[in-house]
């Protein structure tokens, strides 16, 4: 199943120039001043008029089209400046490369506003399709844009949901369901010329039901095909292609066909020959592959993509025409496949080195090659090593880092007996205790009884009160007493209490497993 | 080539079709009561061992050192693959698993467990893949012991939550073993001595089940068998009847 974003910029003109302002030093600012209304002007027939206004000057009355002059006269305080029409164009490229490189192979403009993904398969890699918008925006409002999201099974819902429903996180249109999210949209939402939707209007035509449900002879006579090509397109009648970009100074390679292809063996092939191709590429400018997007462009116009990553950059050609391959039947070739594009949209400083391809053999394992194969099956973020990091709390005495990163041979601390089974969250148990600073006698833990033998502790950990945001253990005086304890079968936990069982501003006393011992 | 070398290449050639599997090097525990009651003097790498504890988290904990102690012994990288983190990694550097061997794989379910430990498994060089699953088919292992068998890798499956009672299917593991705490030695002051644990050798192809009590794991990954029972094998043959 498809799925394409449709990300909407509804003040890209203005955002981007706050953006490039807010870089300068305040002299060179042309007396600009970031909080105040923002617009762009235009010439058109000798006067100029508002191209692009942000939200401050929307909600002072002010709306494009108008002239700048009756603009200045209803908001004395608009500033103005000359639209760059082609800069906007230019940066909304570079924001569509730079989410190419994150989220999807699939990345187009949608000039003036907005921008395409489509990340049709490319959810794994942040587990789920809602992490991946949720990642997205976060990324995009965080750089100071203000941004609608929407995500549905074709191009023109998602363009037309981003557009029209104002949410302040991204909007999922489920598998399917196109027709009834568009059905209440206004006629506009289809991204027809104005003309058009003036005439729609005048006719009583309002909301897209209304049109889904008129008999299409007569209209398409006075409007033309356009008019119900967009609305198949929508509703996912007819497939809208994304022509996707892709940079042009990285190393690519192309393969057109004199007859379409479409076995695995051959796409293997091609793919093997592009990959050569890219590769030497790479040596000429001394870089290695982190990213490699491999096209395939279907008779029909469609075109699919793979992608795959590596964890260190490289240059083994048959260590990436093997990961590429491994995704070949996620293509669907249909009537065949008539050209493919290798691209590599991210690559990494790899140094030359002496017989470049054999360097792995008889040298110990090829981890990088395993730890690829396994991270373009599980998504790179399943893979991980662990590393110490000081902490007095236990459970953030791990940290965990990439699987391919440096050995830094930091262990942790021999003294401390540490459980080897944690509990993500301590649990609450019952506890029989004699004494304050004794261990607990007998303990009940998922209404299993625990008859304790022998105990070691306490092992009393302060609260890290200075970080911000720590859970409640962490809070200034609050104490927690580690016992190791064992039961009459031999069973080893680790039990603590909350507080230092005297003084009850440490803690409430209450007592927790949080592990289990060999 | 010489020609004993031909032949040596054609007699491992005919013991790979024929699926006996290349012999390979078995790291041996040092404790002969263990060593001398597995085919190869220990365990063999390039083979599927099994390990469990029970639903009782304090023996899963003990599984879990009993087989970083082995793994700690090896050499080369390991592969952990989990469904999810549960594992506290301190405990494994305690008993001599460094950090900085062990690559983990959170695989999120047991099929894909199987998957990533099958993947581990082609790649020689590594000195074991463990996967921790639920449950997993004969077939699953037959798969594993066969990747293992060719590329000279240790495979340890870890069965999570395995009941004593549930009988295990047959696989084609080479040894099976089922690890549970056992109360230590009780040193008469209020602190505890050296755990220790029951390991049972529950079946291994060529020899018999047995079963030990042991000391756990020091720092370098060694277990030992408690002094006072040294001299007593026939406790440790009690203990099997009661279970």
């Amino acid at each position: 199943m498809r799925r394409v974003v449709s990300l909407f910029l509804p003040h890209w003109s203005t955002d981007r120039l706050r953006r490039k302002i807010a870089k300068l030093s305040p002299d060179r600012r042309d007396g600009l001043i970031l909080d105040r209304p923002l617009a762009t002007a235009i010439p058109d027939h000798g006067r100029r008029i508002i191209a692009a206004l942000d939200a401050d000057a929307r909600a002072l009355g002010i709306r494009a089209g108008m002239t700048v002059t009756k603009a200045r006269s209803l908001a004395p305080e608009l500033q103005v400046v000359d639209a760059e029409p082609d800069n906007d164009l230019q940066g909304l490229r570079d924001l569509a490369l730079w989410a190419g490189r994150r989220y999807s192979p699939f990345v187009s403009p949608d000039a003036p506003d907005g921008i395409w993904l489509d990340v049709t398969g490319c959810a794994g890699l942040f587990g789920t399709e809602k992490a991946l918008l949720k990642d997205l925006h976060r990324r995009i409002a965080g750089s100071g844009l203000s941004l609608q999201i929407a995500v549905a099974d074709t191009a023109g819902c998602a363009h037309a949901v981003a557009r029209h429903v104002p949410a302040g996180r991204p909007v999922t249109i489920e598998p399917g369901a196109q027709r009834s999210a568009i059905s209440i949209l206004p006629i506009s939402a289809l991204r027809l010329p104005m003309s058009d939707v003036e005439g729609l209007r005048r006719l009583g035509f309002e909301r897209i039901e209304q049109l889904i449900g008129t008999p299409r002879a007569p209209l398409a006579k006075r409007f033309g095909r356009e008019l119900h090509r967009r609305l198949d397109q929508a509703l996912g009648l007819l497939h809208e292609p994304i022509e996707p970009i892709f940079p042009e100074h990285l190393p690519q390679a192309r393969r057109g066909f004199m007859e379409p292809i479409a076995t695995a063996e051959a796409f293997a092939q091609v793919i093997s020959d592009l990959v050569e191709d890219v590769v030497g590429q790479l040596a000429c400018i001394g870089k290695g592959a982190r990213r490699l997007d491999c096209y395939f462009h279907r008779v029909d116009g469609n075109t699919q993509a793979i992608r795959v990553g590596t964890a260190v950059a490289s240059r083994d050609a048959s260590h990436l025409a093997k990961l590429l391959s491994s995704k070949i039947e996620t293509i669907e070739p249909g009537l065949g496949i008539e050209a493919m594009t290798l691209v590599t949209p991210l690559a990494d400083v790899l140094a030359p080195r002496q017989g470049e391809g054999l360097e792995n053999r008889g040298r110990g394992p090829d981890l990088g090659a395993l730890v690829d194969a396994l991270a373009n099956r599980f998504g790179a973020r399943s893979l991980h090593r662990a590393r110490p990091q000081p902490s007095v709390m236990p459970e953030r005495s791990v940290v965990i880092s990439r699987a391919l990163t440096k050995e830094s041979g930091a262990g942790w601390d021999d003294d401390l007996p540490r459980p080897a089974r944690m509990l993500d969250r301590p649990e609450p148990i019952d506890v029989i205790a004699l004494l304050p600073d004794d261990a607990p006698r007998l303990f009940v833990w998922r209404r299993k009884r625990y008859r304790v033998t022998q105990g070691d502790g306490p092992e009393r950990l302060h609260g890290e009160w200075w970080r911000e945001s720590g859970d409640e253990a962490d809070k200034a005086l609050i104490v927690r007493d580690y016992y190791q304890v064992e039961t009459e079968t031999g069973g080893r936990y680790w039990l603590f209490r909350l507080g230092d069982g005297v003084n009850p501003a440490t803690g409430t006393m209450r007592w927790f497993i949080h592990g289990a011992f060999a | 080539m010489r020609q004993s070398a031909v032949l040596e290449d054609l007699r491992a050639r005919i013991a790979r079709i024929e699926g006996v599997g290349v012999r390979h090097d078995a790291l041996p525990f040092g404790i002969d009561e263990l060593d001398q009651r597995l085919p190869g003097g220990g365990i063999a790498a390039g083979a599927l061992h099994e390990m469990a504890g029970s639903p009782d988290l304090a023996d899963d904990a003990s599984a879990t050192v009993f087989l970083a102690g082995i793994l700690a012994r090896m050499k080369g990288p390991v592969f952990w693959c989990l469904r999810w983190r549960d594992l506290f990694e301190p405990a494994l550097h305690l008993a001599g698993l460094h950090a900085d061997r062990v690559i983990y794989v959170e695989a999120g379910n047991d099929t894909n467990v199987l998957l990533a430990m099958e993947e581990c498994l082609r790649h020689a060089g590594i000195a074991g893949v463990v996967g921790e699953v639920g449950k997993y088919s004969t077939t699953a292992s037959k798969r594993l012991q066969l990747a293992a068998e060719s590329s000279g890798v240790a495979a340890f499956v870890f069965r999570r939550a395995a009941k004593a009672e549930q009988v295990a299917e047959g696989t084609a593991a080479v040894t099976r073993w089922r690890v549970t705490a056992a109360p230590s030695e009780d040193l008469g002051i209020p602190s505890l001595g050296r755990p220790r644990w029951r390991v049972d050798l529950e079946r291994v192809r060529g020899g018999n089940p047995h079963a030990w009590i042991v000391e756990a794991c020091d720092a370098t990954g060694r277990i030992a068998l408690p002094a006072a029972l040294v001299d007593r094998p026939a406790a440790a043959e009690d203990r099997k009847i009661v279970a």
